[in-house]
């Protein structure tokens, strides 16, 4: 398919922002607080952040809510009525400013919640998202986008990427989907007619650092290896990193009773956490914090690519930047590379 | 409005059974009639049990498929969810969705003999299979199912225990731990692998079902393959904690095996290819 390529002017995002607001839709955007840098609801254009690296926590919590009711229940004198969400009640959401290591994500976190079995409440929330990309100009150390098959300014999982053509330059929006398309149609002016521009050298560069290719074979013989004792030594078994990873989707469900009513609830979890696996007999078949660490990796690098066929990994590198205790996945995964078995 | 996969059934607790201490199986019946006419499921599948309010907890369907309109699960309080269940009532209403998993091949069975071989708390899981094979006789040969429990009274469905044992097409061995018998114990006395060993059943066309406590399949194994028994005709269930039952929570994979999807049916063949993790 040909991509349909426009030239944003700078001063026009705000215009842009004004007409989608005018439409109703609500626009998650990345914005400054306490230190970190969240996506919220966004009142206004001003204080919208743009030269960040990347969000403290990904942009999955838009599809994947933190903890999202799954259903009610009332208890009464003739029995019990239990309702569903209501799906209509999921608004029309703009995802603003997602980077491609968490757009590309959304695509990973969709092949786990429609394996065989497809998870409706997650389809909805995705079907009302339009993910407005912003390229990468700008990278860190953690960075490693390009060796899990990514790059600064991939497209995929957008429905337009903007990229910023040179400091204080216009944008090259890349309109990618029919979500993206509709957004065009709402605001015609704005985005304005461009074949030429290219993006290429305005992008960050991320050089490549491993081969994931070869370490998923490398794990395929892996699992007994010393190595993820030596790495996982330190590992706090806090979750810090599921939870600002863009594709971790693991989940508990509990249930939450005031008297006669209550809901259950679907919460972010963590293979990291010890009580994950704990049978209530107290066996538990990833009982120290080693086969914990090894779960997560060999999950991310070895089972979703053989089992759902995509990487369960982007190389955002928040992991890295979010572990307490420094532990950093680019380094493990360049050793396990390096190991000789 | 969809419903969506996590919505369960609403089921009404027909009956209730005192099986051994702190055991319990429920007869359940779908509140909603339409709901009993579009439910189907296989034996050795499982399902998602839960109280308003407490949560949900995962046993296996423990009434066979060719008892229609109703299902059954056993449990034994220990945790928080099946301590409410406990606390349930004849004609409380409770959820249940599934089922899930895969099956036991009964029809791949057909002209076979079957070994039943169960300990404690996990004949239930196994109660499906058998009532299955019973209720379809005639599709094999010999039936034997080998039972054991740590005491007399743990012990689960001693009424259907006496039911197969007078019945003339099974052969029922009972028995318990030493020092679990009781002064009238007419069964076995001795761990489920030994006596599995002085019974020394056939291997000839026979399919092996084991499900137990770790430590029972574990030694349970090795006899078998004495026995003649090959790895592919060894069949058991795993049980790993789960809360979706449909493979997203991520929780009860063994390597990249998952066994709310995979299993929990396997043979001694495809256990033996998974890494140490169940």
């Amino acid at each position: 398919m040909n991509i349909d390529k426009r030239l944003v002017r700078k001063d026009s995002l705000e215009k842009l922002f004004d007409i989608l607001k005018q439409n109703s839709k609500k626009i998650y955007a990345p914005f400054s607080k306490d230190g970190k840098t969240i996506f919220k609801d966004a009142e206004s254009f001003g204080g919208i952040l743009t030269g960040y690296v990347q969000t403290t926590e990904s942009s999955k919590d838009i599809v994947f809510p933190r903890t999202e009711k799954i259903l009610d229940y009332t208890k009464s004198k003739e029995g019990m009525s239990v309702k569903g969400i209501d799906l209509k009640d999921i608004p029309d959401v703009i995802l603003w400013g997602v980077r491609p290591c968490d757009a590309i994500g959304i695509g990973e976190l969709s092949s786990i919640f429609n394996w065989d079995y497809k998870d409706e409440i997650y389809n909805n929330r995705l079907s009302k998202v339009t993910v407005f990309g912003f390229s990468c100009y700008k990278s860190d150390d953690y960075c490693f986008c390009t060796s899990v098959g990514g790059n600064p300014g991939n497209t995929t999982g957008s429905d337009i990427l903007f990229t910023r053509l040179g400091e204080n330059g216009d944008y090259l929006a890349e309109v990618l989907t029919e979500k993206g398309e509709s957004v065009v149609s709402i605001a015609p002016g704005i985005f304005e007619k461009s074949e030429t521009a290219e993006k290429e050298k305005f992008l960050a560069e991320v050089p490549v650092k491993f081969n994931h290719e070869e370490i998923k074979e490398k794990l395929d013989k892996f699992f007994e290896s010393n190595e993820w004792v030596k790495q996982s030594l330190r590992c706090l078994g806090c979750g810090a990193c599921a939870y600002v990873c863009p594709t971790c989707a693991c989940f508990d469900i509990q249930d939450e009773a005031h008297g006669k009513r209550g809901s259950r609830t679907r919460c972010w979890d963590s293979c990291g956490f010890s009580h994950f696996t704990l049978h209530t007999s107290g066996h538990n078949p990833r009982d120290i914090q080693s086969a914990r660490w090894r779960q997560r990796i060999m999950h991310k690098f070895s089972y979703m690519p053989e089992r759902l066929s995509v990487y369960g990994c982007t190389g955002c590198g928040r992991c890295s930047r979010a572990c307490p205790v420094d532990m950093n996945i680019l380094e493990n995964l360049i050793s396990i590379q390096e190991v000789t078995l | 409005m969809m419903d969506s996969l996590y919505m369960p059934y609403l089921m009404r607790i027909e009956r209730i059974t005192y099986e051994a201490p702190g055991v319990k199986t429920f007869m359940l019946k779908f509140v909603n009639e339409a709901d009993q006419e579009k439910f189907s499921y296989k034996a050795g599948q499982f399902g998602e049990y839960s109280v308003y309010g407490v949560g949900e907890s995962t046993f296996c369907i423990a009434s066979p498929p060719t008892r229609k309109g109703y299902i059954e699960c056993t449990f034994r309080q220990t945790g928080k969810v099946t301590n409410a269940l406990s606390g349930c009532e004849e004609g409380s209403i409770i959820g249940f969705r599934g089922p899930y998993g895969n099956v036991f091949p009964l029809d791949d069975w057909k002209g076979k003999s079957l070994l039943f071989i169960a300990g404690g708390i996990a004949l239930p899981p196994m109660r499906c299979v058998i009532w299955n094979a019973l209720d379809l006789r005639e599709n094999f040969k010999d039936v034997t199912i080998i039972y054991g429990a740590r005491t007399v009274k743990d012990l689960v469905y001693k009424d259907e225990l006496k039911d197969w044992e007078l019945r003339k097409d099974v052969k029922l061995v009972t028995t318990v731990d030493p020092g679990g018998e009781s002064p009238d114990w007419k069964g076995e006395i001795g761990f489920v692998p030994t006596i599995v060993e002085k019974i020394a059943p056939s291997s000839k066309d026979t399919i092996a079902i084991v499900c137990g406590p770790p430590v029972m399949i574990k030694y349970t194994f090795p006899v078998l393959a004495k026995l003649g028994f090959t790895d592919e005709n060894i069949y058991t269930t795993l049980e790993n904690r789960m809360k979706c039952g449909f493979g997203k929570c991520g929780r009860c994979n063994v390597g990249k095996v998952y066994v709310c999807k995979d299993g929990p049916v396997f043979t001694l063949a495809q256990l033996k290819e998974l890494p140490d993790e169940y």
